[in-house]
């Protein structure tokens, strides 16, 4: 269990291993290229000795004494024959220094007076932590350096350096091109002072540059290279393994000739194999030579490799870790739970644990956790199990795992104040759940558990925004927290409740969708009258539990307006002004007559007119009546009044009946033919544009070419043709039809949807022209070349309904087919760009003085968003809702 | 009742100068002054209330506005679409839009692909037609290109002809008087007009170089402003004035030519503010231009967010790059650099100088597995250890 401690690690000083410390640190040399005896034991100077740490259980460690987990693992060493350079270094740091030091002499090839001035520079820049403009000082001492031919302090002539990739540097002297060898190299860096050093950004307490040429090559130790033993009992090396074997063979060889004074190019043969051997070891894809490749061909994953990317240590392991206490499954829907539930499987309950500390308060129930043990019975009144547990521990640190108590009820006397049970998660605790991709911080909430059947998690349709899923098969992803810190904060920031409002743009994210939203406006509009047993049937499912008003009507029966309902459900004190989305935008607002009824007014917690739809209380909505709720009313009450509502609207849908079908999109035949004869009119206007164009009469637009001018006019007729088909299929359905009522009310669909079902599905484009492409001068083999008329380049005049023709058919794939790939495309190109922002501003925070502040400390801002209001607090980007307050304040002047 | 002056109104709300920020006082003043009849204990009380609910809304403290930040621009980028380009104020100019236009402005980028200036004109020119087009000329890159007909080279004679288009000159504004000039002073022969057409007489030049002239005086500037190929002239109805649109732009070149108002002039290119006007022009036209982006896809991002964007690309004076090679490559931290991007170059570079991290930043603490220094991780509790033992609550201590 986590336990507060202070910072242990304060600063991490970065370095080059000397070749003294390389020997210092390792507790052997490895000088044989063989890994196992005969007998399968490791061998004694070779790449797997049992010094350089144990891989095996329950095998010690020659060096400290500790078994697997405890033993980090100690480092081996090969003594090379001849010097080879660290690829990592050659560019970017050997070249630069062989380039602006003196061949001979070996000081910077700079005359101490500009040395000064450059120090100088350099060390009031360190003192202000100017990272930037120290490296760029770097640079211009280099470039100064390297422009000289004579040395200014021993006046040897100097030759220009030639760098080949991706290790080999030439010295063009007026002999000829001469190679400098890696000694060479080494010899003349030791003569490097450290003042010098410090000009050419190197610092020789750390790293001195001699040290980039490496006479002593480090071995890792056996941890970092772990070989895995296949079913068959066939040992399988890790990559570096295989490379380190090459490494010692070559260096062998090497040595051996040398002894044997073999001829020069035999050596320089084997020296530069061993170069390569080395090279490939640090990174396996340097450019300019092929990568070393494993028995099956597949390139080795070395040093480089396994560091860098997205799979790669630093944020494949050190930036994203792997945790315990997780579960992932199928998600579907349950009306029926809060919005701050989450159901989760019982088998799933069963093996998630909370550590639980047994404490005088709680001993008997922690007792009668044991006993029921890791497979409870089943509990009748739920219908799911008992909560059990799987471990408990001991004072004494010891595990004991309940699956292999023989008798619990004995387990469970045993347990006393001071043990912790890892008991089986149950209703009530809290979770973090979650679903990828995690684009903001609403992608992962907390919730109470529900412990069900069945074997998906189950949400509250209302959450489905925040996380964007649906339920064709997404699955999603819960963590159990384990410490009373973690649980604690879980709570207060992140449970569903406390995330309604979104940072975004400072209004509810969470909300009514689809369903809820037909349902309110079927429920608030002023036709809806109710009886009193369904009023009852209603407010049970909202959990009301107060009186009911006076009816609306009384006589001959008494019966409740839809808006009364609405209104018992609201905190008592709300007041809201309001336009429903049905509002048609007129001139003059008549406010509380409008016909459309969508003037909303709320006074006092009474819905007094207007119809409650999207724009009230959907999700995504800001400045609605929702909105108000929960930031006059807080999120415990929006809550409670987002789960009674959505249940009583869903009970009310499910009696009023809502469904849509393909009546709902059928026409009369006089709608049918109006809006043939609206199409054939429009093709016929954009024919004559076209033959215009023929005759040379088409008038350009400016800045336009003439088949640019051509191509807008057809397609803006043909929209047009498309509109106009689409609003007289308008005038033949009212708002009784289901489809209309989803799309006025913003449940599901637009009109544009509409009028493709109904009427005309429109002119198909690709990247916003028509489609063209396909055969020769022609768009499919159906067409003479050169038509450029509406069908022949993806006009669709038919209706969805209807049914598309085969041509028409081939063109609303071809543009559905453009959307696909737009879609792929977007992912990740907004992925990256999503990375790239976080990682930018992730150290920004907020201080006690609200001034922004960077991690490091630097001043980003000096009050947050020039006035300090977090946006989700405010009210839709605004601090305050002034008006709103205006019109409080007036009201009770008034009484 | 007694009833309140504006001045009076005006004083009220400026006595609490200190307790919640300008723009909201401003508000404030505007709506009261519509209302009649107020008190000043009205007044008293709004602005109470009114200052009661800006505490509210106040950020608090340790809160990770950076990554709120990040998340509440880049989450919309998903819904974004792909379309690059689209109309912008008139139909003849195309913008680069959407997605790739946001990516554009946050990487800082030199050269956006559609560079675009909107310029407002000066009082005489901005009422009349005629006058805009004046400007419109002067800005308005004319090459010999862009208003002849036709330039042929004529080997027996050794001469360029350049049939000029009488309508695209007058349009211009230009005369053949000053192409003649124009040409002579590249001084590779005897320029002269002949039946409206300009002849470049240069016998002294062999075939190559007649060939190499040729095309060197296609694109000699003629008259406007370089980087500007096009002006469309366009009368803004709301202002009641002449706008000019420019495709292109060349924000210091534009800003000299007389008749344009050099406090309304707008431009798309960040970069080019940047070195004109500097970093607070800067920083407020990456929060424009942002804004204009998500506010053109019907995307709602609060403005804080898109100004600490801004902010930060602005910090240092510089124009910064969301990315390797502005911010995140700049950080202090060895650890933050290398688990970013360019992984082994960061750490390699960092063992040569010899540096150190301070493990200050975010994913470092991540890193090492130590509690980062944001949010609750801010905050230190200190418990008085005696209190369980002693069995008294805090108040009896």
């Amino acid at each position: 269990m986590w336990t507060p401690e202070l910072k242990k690690i304060n600063q991490i000083q970065f370095g080059i291993l000397s070749p003294d410390e390389i020997r210092k640190m390792a507790v052997t040399k490895i000088i044989t290229a063989d890994t196992y005896n005969e007998d399968g034991t490791p061998i004694e100077g070779g790449l797997i000795d049992r010094r350089l740490g144990t891989i095996e259980p329950g095998q010690r460690c020659k060096t400290c004494g500790n078994q697997v987990g405890d033993c980090p693992g100690h480092f081996g060493m090969i003594e090379l024959a001849r010097p080879v350079i660290h690829v990592g270094y050659a560019k970017s740091i050997i070249y630069k220094l062989l380039r602006s030091t003196c061949r001979a002499c070996s000081r910077i090839l700079l005359d101490s007076l500009t040395i000064k001035k450059y120090q100088r520079l350099i060390e009031k820049a360190a003192k202000e932590e100017d990272i930037k403009t120290t490296s760029e000082i770097i640079k211009e001492v280099v470039k100064e350096a390297r422009k000289k031919s004579e040395c200014p302090h021993c006046s040897q002539p100097q030759f220009k350096i030639k760098y080949e990739k991706p290790t080999s540097f030439y010295e063009e002297t007026p002999e000829g091109s001469v190679r400098i060898t890696p000694s060479e190299i080494q010899k003349r860096f030791e003569g490097i002072q450290t003042q010098d050093l410090n000009l050419l950004g190197i610092d020789a307490t750390h790293s001195r540059p001699e040290w980039m040429i490496l006479s002593v090559l480090p071995v890792p130790p056996v941890s970092v290279r772990a070989s895995i033993t296949l079913e068959s009992g066939v040992r399988s090396e890790d990559d570096l393994t295989h490379k380190l074997v090459d490494i010692i063979r070559i260096n062998q060889r090497l040595r051996e000739n040398i002894e044997a004074g073999a001829p020069q190019l035999i050596v320089e043969d084997l020296w530069e194999l061993l170069q390569y051997h080395v090279t490939t070891f640090m990174d396996n894809e340097v450019a300019g030579i092929p990568p070393a490749r494993h028995r099956s061909g597949r390139a080795l994953r070395t040093l480089t490799q396994r560091l860098r990317g997205k799979e790669g240590r630093f944020r494949g392991n050190l930036s994203g870790k792997r945790v315990d206490f997780s579960a992932r499954t199928v998600v579907s829907p349950d009306p029926n739970i809060s919005i701050n539930e989450v159901g989760v499987p019982e088998q799933i309950a069963k093996i998630l644990t909370v550590p639980e500390r047994v404490t005088e308060w709680n001993i008997e129930e922690m007792k009668e956790l044991v006993m029921n043990g890791p497979n409870p019975e089943i509990n009748e009144k739920t219908g799911v199990s008992k909560t059990g547990s799987n471990y408990i521990i001991r004072p004494d640190g010891k595990r004991i795992d309940l699956r292999f108590v023989g008798d619990l009820n004995n387990t469970a006397e045993m347990i006393d104040q001071g043990f912790i049970v890892e008991r089986h998660l149950r209703d009530g605790d809290m979770v973090l759940f979650n679903r990828q991709p995690s684009l903001h911080r609403m992608s992962i909430m907390a919730h109470e558990v529900r412990v069900m059947p069945f074997k998906t998690f189950r949400l509250h349709l209302c959450v489905c925004t925040p996380y964007n899923a649906d339920f064709d098969g997404d699955e999603m992803n819960l963590h159990v927290p384990q410490s009373e810190e973690a649980r604690a904060e879980t709570r207060v920031l992140m449970r569903v409740q406390e995330q309604i409002l979104s940072p975004r743009y400072g209004g509810p994210i969470i909300g009514a969708l689809h369903d809820y939203v037909s349902a309110s406006f079927l429920l608030t509009r002023k036709k809806t009258l109710i009886s009193k047993e369904d009023v009852w049937q209603l407010l049970l499912a909202g959990k009301y539990e107060r009186e009911l008003p006076l009816p609306a009507i009384a006589y001959p029966t008494e019966l409740w307006t839809g808006k009364q309902v609405f209104s018992l459900l609201l905190p008592s004190d709300v007041n809201v002004t309001a336009k429903s989305r049905t509002c048609r935008k007129h001139d003059v607002c008549k406010g509380e007559l409008c016909e459309y009824d969508s003037s909303i007014y709320i006074r006092s917690g009474q819905l007094l007119s207007g119809v409650i739809d999207r724009r009230a209380i959907g999700a995504d909505e800001s400045e609605s009546v929702l909105h108000v709720v929960v930031k006059d009313h807080g999120s415990d009450r929006a809550r409670e009044f987002l789960d009674s509502l959505t249940q009583m609207l869903l009970e009310f849908l499910s009696h009023e009946g809502f469904s849509l079908g393909f009546s709902n999109v059928n026409m009369p035949e006089e709608g049918k033919k109006r809006i043939k004869a609206l199409i054939a009119e429009n093709e016929k206007t954009a024919d004559e544009i076209i033959e215009a164009y023929h005759r040379g009469e088409l008038e350009p637009l400016p800045g336009k070419s003439l088949e640019e001018t051509l191509e807008m006019r057809i397609m803006s007729v043909l929209a047009k043709a498309r509109d106009s088909a689409g609003s007289v299929a308008n005038d033949y359905m009212g708002i009784s039809n289901s489809a209309v009522v989803m799309a006025s009310t913003g449940a599901k669909g637009t009109q544009l949807n509409i009028a493709q079902m109904a009427a005309c599905v429109g002119q198909q484009s690709i990247r916003g022209e028509r489609i063209l492409r396909g055969y020769r001068k022609r768009s499919l083999p159906h067409f003479r070349k050169n038509d450029i008329g509406p069908v022949a380049r993806g006009f669709v005049r038919s209706n969805y309904r209807t049914g598309l023709s085969p041509t028409e058919f081939f063109f609303h794939a071809q543009g559905g087919r453009e959307g696909l790939v737009d879609t792929a495309v977007r992912t990740s190109t907004s992925g990256y760009l999503q990375r790239r922002l976080v990682n930018a501003l992730q150290d920004l925070h907020v201080n006690y003085d609200i001034i922004v502040r960077t991690t490091e400390g630097d001043v980003v801002q000096l009050r947050y968003g020039e006035d300090g209001v977090d946006p989700m607090k405010s009210y839709h980007g605004r601090p305050v809702d002034i008006d709103a307050i205006i019109e409080e304040v007036l009201s009770t002047e008034e009484d | 009742m007694p009833k309140l002056s504006k001045d009076q109104l005006f004083e009220l709300i400026n006595e609490r100068e200190d307790r919640f920020p300008k723009s909201i006082r401003l508000d404030i003043f505007r709506k009261l002054s519509e209302l009649p009849n107020l008190s000043n204990k009205t007044v008293s009380k709004i602005l109470d209330s009114v200052e009661d609910a800006y505490l509210r809304s106040l950020v608090e403290p340790g809160e990770a506005i950076g990554t709120v930040a990040a998340q509440s621009i880049g989450e919309p980028g998903t819904q974004m679409t792909l379309k690059t380009f689209h109309y912008a104020g008139v139909a003849e100019l195309n913008v680069t839009l959407g997605l790739p236009r946001l990516i554009e402005i946050l990487d800082a980028r030199k050269n956006p692909a559609s560079p675009f200036m909107t310029v407002y004109l000066e009082e005489p020119y901005a009422k009349e037609k005629e006058k805009a087009q004046e400007v419109q000329r002067r800005i308005e890159l004319s090459t010999i290109e862009s208003i002849s007909d036709d330039i042929t080279v004529d080997l027996a004679l050794m001469q360029i002809k350049i049939s000029l288009n009488d309508v695209l000159m007058k349009d211009k504004g230009l005369k053949p008087e000053l192409i003649i000039e124009k040409l002579s002073k590249l001084k590779k022969g005897e320029v002269y007009n002949k039946n409206n057409d300009i002849i470049i007489d240069s016998k002294d030049l062999t075939i190559d170089d007649i060939y190499k002239l040729n095309e060197k005086i296609r694109d000699l500037k003629l008259k406007g402003v370089k980087g500007i190929t096009r002006v469309i002239i366009s009368k803004d109805q709301e202002l009641d004035e002449w706008v000019l649109f420019t495709a292109g732009s060349n924000l210091p070149d534009v800003l000299s030519i007389p008749g344009v108002d050099p406090t309304r002039i707008k431009t798309n290119h960040i970069q080019e503010i940047r070195d004109t006007l500097g970093i607070e022009a800067t920083r407020q036209a990456i929060i424009d231009e942002a804004t204009a982006v998500l506010q053109d896809q019907g995307l709602d991002v609060d403005i804080r967010h898109i100004m600490l964007v801004a902010d930060i690309m602005t910090q240092d004076g510089n124009l910064r790059q969301i990315g390797r090679h502005g911010i995140s490559g700049e950080k202090e931290s060895v650890l933050a650099r290398a688990s970013f991007e360019v992984t082994v170059k960061h750490l390699l570079n960092s063992a040569a100088r010899g540096e150190r991290d301070k493990l200050r930043g975010i994913t470092e603490n991540v890193i090492i597995g130590q509690i980062i220094p944001l949010g609750t991780g801010t905050v230190d509790l200190i418990m008085w250890s005696g209190y369980q033992r002693n069995n008294k609550s805090i108040k009896d201590v």
